[in-house]
């Protein structure tokens, strides 16, 4: 479980977050959604220690991760699998090294037992026959799978995913949203999913979190988001023709 | 500017951090001894002749006098090669070449959210990428330079054999005559802190970069122009430090 307590964001005069807390649970696919500029991926930068908070805390497990030094953190993020929006993928490295590194870094293993798992979690990802390649020689379906099988290959507790749908069509983004909701329930991790699909809020939002302005707007689930009332998260919602359409 | 100093001596103090795991390190240097060092060797061979090559022609072309004799023209083009050309001319040429390649890679994987990947796995990105690059220029470059040195000589005695400017007798005469071992040591010396200088500013460069590929080719282009100043500028502070 991580829990966000009191966050907020000031960059120069722009206040990005606003006393935001919540709690992402064990287990389920948590979603922060909001439209661009909401401060959703200054949220999760935050969660990962990319952004140092100016007040507030982050907890991992009762582990104070915001407060804690650069040198302690270690020990958190190696708990953590990150799918950044573009794979950020190691252009000089081929998919199985890629997936290998987490191993390379923090692990004793054998070079057999590093391959076994390789292997093991690009299998979980449906990829197979793909190690010798490189980044560039890939599809962005393909990108994010294996970024997907980096962020898993050292059993992560924690999974964030920043906007996993980004520049893919709707079929391999239904793939990829179903992948992440069964490695999350697989493993019983705490995933954190920043998006602003909604195919992805309907399929995969156990538990979502509406950013609104920097403010921590609205919780819910896919099941009472079409529901709610509250003008802000219908304008985002139903912000798309298709979905206007639906609705009437 | 003092910002970008601050900026720049903090990093080489997340630079200088004790490597996560040894043979990652190990792996990654033999890495950068290929993609720095022996993949410029081809260009260095070509500067290098032609170096020694114009020296030898141009110094036996000045010798007007007969009271000068034309041993000098060895013994001229062992003393520039020496002094100045492999280790200034040869460190300019590297940081239009390995400089640029170290900006804009480390600058493409910024972009890329790479350098946060490697931050969020727990890995010290700093010291991870920029590490390797500037211990390998450092052990790999004076050894570029002492092979310039020698092909350099040996382009200058074959242009004067071929044009006949000089015979082989005097030009090799000039060549062994007052030798003094130290500018050996002070043209490495010279070269290490060059080597440290594009590596480290050009690493700076690439991994400071804030937004995309624009900024990416200006990281590069900076990378050169920074790296060839400073250069220039420590090559006097070297030189009137250990030669005079």
């Amino acid at each position: 479980m991580i829990e966000v307590k009191n966050i907020s964001k000031t960059f120069g005069d722009n206040q990005v977050l606003k006393n935001v807390s919540t709690i992402f649970e064990k287990g389920q696919t948590n979603l922060i959604i909001g439209q661009s500029g909401s401060g959703k991926t200054v949220l999760m930068k935050s969660c990962i220690g990319l952004i140092d908070p100016d007040e507030g805390e982050i907890i991992f497990d009762q582990r104070p991760f915001s407060r804690l030094a650069e040198k302690q953190k270690k020990d958190i993020r190696k708990d953590m699998g990150v799918l950044f929006q573009g794979g950020a993928l190691f252009d000089s490295f081929n998919v199985e090294q890629n997936v290998m590194f987490p191993l390379n870094m923090f692990t004793t293993m054998s070079l057999e037992e590093k391959l076994d798992r390789v292997n093991f979690v690009l299998k979980r990802v449906n990829l197979e026959n793909v190690n010798k390649l490189y980044p560039s020689e890939i599809s962005g379906g393909m990108m994010k799978r294996v970024a997907i099988a980096r962020a898993i290959s050292n059993n992560p507790q924690y999974l964030f995913c920043d906007e996993p749908n980004s520049g893919l069509d709707p079929k391999t983004a239904e793939v990829i949203d179903a992948l992440i909701s069964e490695i999350t329930e697989e493993y019983n991790m705490t995933t954190v999913i920043n998006t602003h699909d909604m195919n992805s809020v309907l399929q995969i939002g156990q538990r979502i979190n509406f950013l609104y302005k920097g403010q921590l707007w609205w919780q819910g689930d896919m099941h009472t988001i079409l529901e709610e009332e509250n003008p802000e998260l219908q304008e985002f919602v139903f912000s798309t023709e298709l979905t206007r359409r639906i609705k009437k | 500017m003092l910002k970008m100093l601050g900026e720049y001596l903090i990093l080489l103090v997340e630079i200088f951090k004790r490597p996560d795991k040894g043979p990652v390190f190990r792996s990654r240097l033999l890495t950068e001894f290929v993609g720095l060092g022996t993949d410029s060797i081809g260009i260095v061979v070509i500067i290098s002749i032609f170096t020694g090559a114009i020296v030898a022609i141009q110094t036996a072309y000045n010798i007007d006098s007969p009271l000068i004799p034309l041993t000098m023209v060895g013994f001229t083009t062992r003393q520039m090669m020496i002094l100045e050309f492999s280790p200034t001319i040869i460190s300019l040429i590297l940081a239009g070449k390995v400089g640029s390649r170290i900006a804009s890679e480390i600058g493409t994987m910024r972009v890329t959210e790479q350098i946060d990947a490697l931050r969020v796995m727990g890995v010290n990105p700093a010291n991870y990428l920029i590490l390797p690059k500037i211990t390998a220029s450092m052990l790999f470059n004076p050894v570029l330079i002492i092979f310039s040195m020698v092909i350099g000589i040996w382009g200058g005695w074959m242009a004067c054999i071929v044009t006949g400017v000089v015979t082989s007798t005097d030009f090799i005469m000039g060549l062994r005559g007052w030798f003094e071992p130290f500018t050996v040591t002070y043209a490495i010396i010279k070269t290490v802190v060059f080597a440290f200088i594009i590596s480290s500013v050009s690493g700076y460069l690439g991994y400071s970069i804030k937004g995309g590929s624009v900024e990416v080719g200006a990281a590069s282009t900076k990378a050169v122009v920074y790296s060839s100043i400073l250069i220039i500028f420590f090559d006097l502070i070297l030189t009137q430090l250990l030669l005079i």
